[in-house]
């Protein structure tokens, strides 16, 4: 089998993700080719072939350019798969190239096996095992499900390319996050907020345990999004990335960009009704409960 | 102006789901269904660019079986101008590319200005069908907006990781994929319920609309095995509350 990799750069950077592709292709012992665009000082390593594009000359994600360059090198190589990480940039090319190429794509794959691919549906509380029935296939990897066992090692053969297709969107800048404010990184207990908290008025019943345990209050997405909770406060992939030595998910779902932001944490707490939620998969401890009856007494027992 | 808004139909995805006699995926009976959350996002879109500008139209469109009208009445009270449904009680098995195709030969030639969708559905979330749309169609595609701002062409921002957004400028047409927190979706109040009733619906069969075959089979849908390391709790609230103080002054050194 051989697979075609698509790297990612941001703002002139080789992104650490990119090392998931190459575990991906190590678990089905493919050939690997990959497409990058970005700069021959700073490669990835791995033993196979670069297609590299001057990322001077082609600037930030542009679909239409980053489009032609994936399926020029898809002409040459002839892969059987092309795999992009499930990101921004991925999701955003995956279907461009897929149509183009009238492949099938599957998305947010968290395993392979048997030539079937495995995702998540319905935020993650059931699985769909997939079938291609089209000669190449796209698919995005989840982050996190495929990191390389080994270190990375190689200096690959590097061929340069170049893409001339004009866009029809155009990349004005980046806007970094408003002020940051909290560290959440360095907390060594969080207490996270999650859409089963209810409403905002509740909230200052989990902000009280996060006092009492003397850690900080998290938030999860929808909790942000409704500004309950300041935005600073959110985890997950656009959010903080944490790893506390306990992590207490207070009606929290669990959806797959959550996880990926504190499943690193040393001791979880999930409080939940739901016996199925997804929190429960990375959780040490499910305390099956209504979060604003336990909670509060949870609180008053640590006086 | 003329904007088109697609949305689905979901589950509640707090739902107790269980796997259909095909395993292939859920059962439908007897759960609750709502909006596609990331698409409530996509309604509140179009809605406000109608209320910036006098001269907009907004169409909602759904696919799927004839349940999925509750959806697309909510939408109209929340202020889209008229409906379009693409009755097909297959659409569960079609893949995205199916779906996209449905839509696209549809809109193909009415011309629309924007086209909103949410980024990915709750249930199937593969995030391809709004992309798919906007290649069928041949005009451009920005996914994962957080921000939008109409001021004759349009700026948005769209959400990458870690806290950063790209901003990028775009003319129509255009097929804008929402992201969760782009706006704070209304509630439809009793007036506009009541005047959505009167708001034109269309209702075409699937067959009528050109779609292609399915690209991939699903061979099986199942609940993950639990991987067996957590400890459950159950029980009387004080009970458990002294129980997991236990277990944390145990196996946690923060106690």
């Amino acid at each position: 089998m051989k697979i075609l990799l698509v790297g990612e750069y941001r703002e002139n950077k080789l992104l650490d993700v990119t090392y998931d592709l190459i575990g991906f292709a190590d678990k089905l012992e493919a050939d690997k080719v990959m497409l990058a665009v970005g700069y021959e000082e700073d490669i990835p390593k791995f033993d196979g072939k670069l297609y590299l594009a001057d990322a001077k000359a082609l600037g930030e994600y542009n679909p239409s350019a980053h489009k032609q360059l994936v399926l020029d090198v898809v002409e040459k190589e002839n892969p059987d798969l092309i795999v992009f990480i499930h990101s921004s940039f991925g999701w955003d090319l995956a279907p461009r190239v897929a149509t183009s190429l009238k492949a099938t794509q599957f998305t947010e794959v968290i395993d392979y096996k048997d030539n079937s691919f495995i995702v998540p549906s319905c935020n993650s509380k059931l699985r769909r095992e997939l079938k291609s029935k089209t000669a190449k296939t796209v698919i995005t990897i989840q982050a996190g499900a495929f990191t390389p066992l080994t270190e990375a090692l190689g200096t690959p053969e590097i061929e340069n390319i170049s893409s001339d297709a004009s866009s029809n969107v155009n990349f004005v800048a980046y806007e970094e996050a408003e002020e940051k404010g909290l560290d959440l990184t360095k907390a060594e207990i969080i207490v996270t907020a999650g859409r089963g908290v209810g409403k905002k008025d509740n909230i200052p019943i989990i902000q009280a345990l996060a006092d009492k345990l003397g850690g900080e209050l998290g938030a999860s997405r929808p909790v942000a999004d409704n500004a309950w909770v300041d935005q600073s406060h959110q985890v997950g992939t656009t959010g903080q990335t944490v790893s506390p030595k306990l992590y207490i998910a207070c009606g929290v779902s669990g959806a797959i960009q959550h996880l990926a932001g504190m499943k690193k944490s040393e001791f979880i707490v999930a409080v939940n009704t739901d016996k199925d939620a997804p929190i429960n998969e990375v959780a040490d401890i499910l305390v099956v409960a209504d979060v604003l009856q336990f909670v509060p007494a949870l609180t008053s027992k640590l006086s | 102006m003329k904007v088109l808004v697609c949305i689905k139909q979901v589950p509640d995805m707090e739902s107790k789901f269980k796997v259909n006699a095909q395993n292939n995926w859920f059962d439908e009976n007897d759960l609750a269904y709502r909006i596609n959350e990331y698409d409530e996002y996509a309604i509140e879109q179009a809605v406000q660019l109608k209320e910036q500008l006098s001269d907009v139209d907004v169409t909602v469109l759904c696919v799927g079986p004839a349940r999925v009208k509750e959806a697309i009445k909510k939408a109209l009270a929340m202020g889209c101008d008229r409906a379009v449904h693409i009755e097909d009680t297959e659409s569960y098995i079609k893949d995205s590319s199916q779906v996209a195709s449905l839509i696209a030969d549809f809109a193909k030639d009415k011309s629309y200005d924007i086209i909103f969708t949410g980024m990915q559905s709750q249930d199937r979330g593969s995030a391809q069908v709004g992309v798919i749309v906007s290649e069928l169609l041949n005009i451009a595609c920005v996914s994962t907006i957080a921000d939008f701002e109409y001021n004759e062409g349009i700026t948005v921002k769209r959400e990458l990781e870690g806290g950063l957004k790209s901003i990028i400028k775009v003319d129509t047409p255009v097929v804008l994929t929402c992201q969760l927190g782009l706006n704070t979706p209304r509630y439809p109040t009793l007036p506009n319920i009541m005047k959505a009733k009167k708001k034109e619906l269309i209702t075409i069969d699937s067959l009528e609309l050109s779609s292609s075959d399915s690209l991939n089979e699903t061979l099986n849908f199942y609940y993950p095995q639990k991987s067996g390391g957590s400890l459950i709790l159950e029980g009387d609230v004080p009970e458990l509350a002294d129980k997991l103080i236990a277990i944390l002054k145990e196996k946690t050194s923060v106690l």
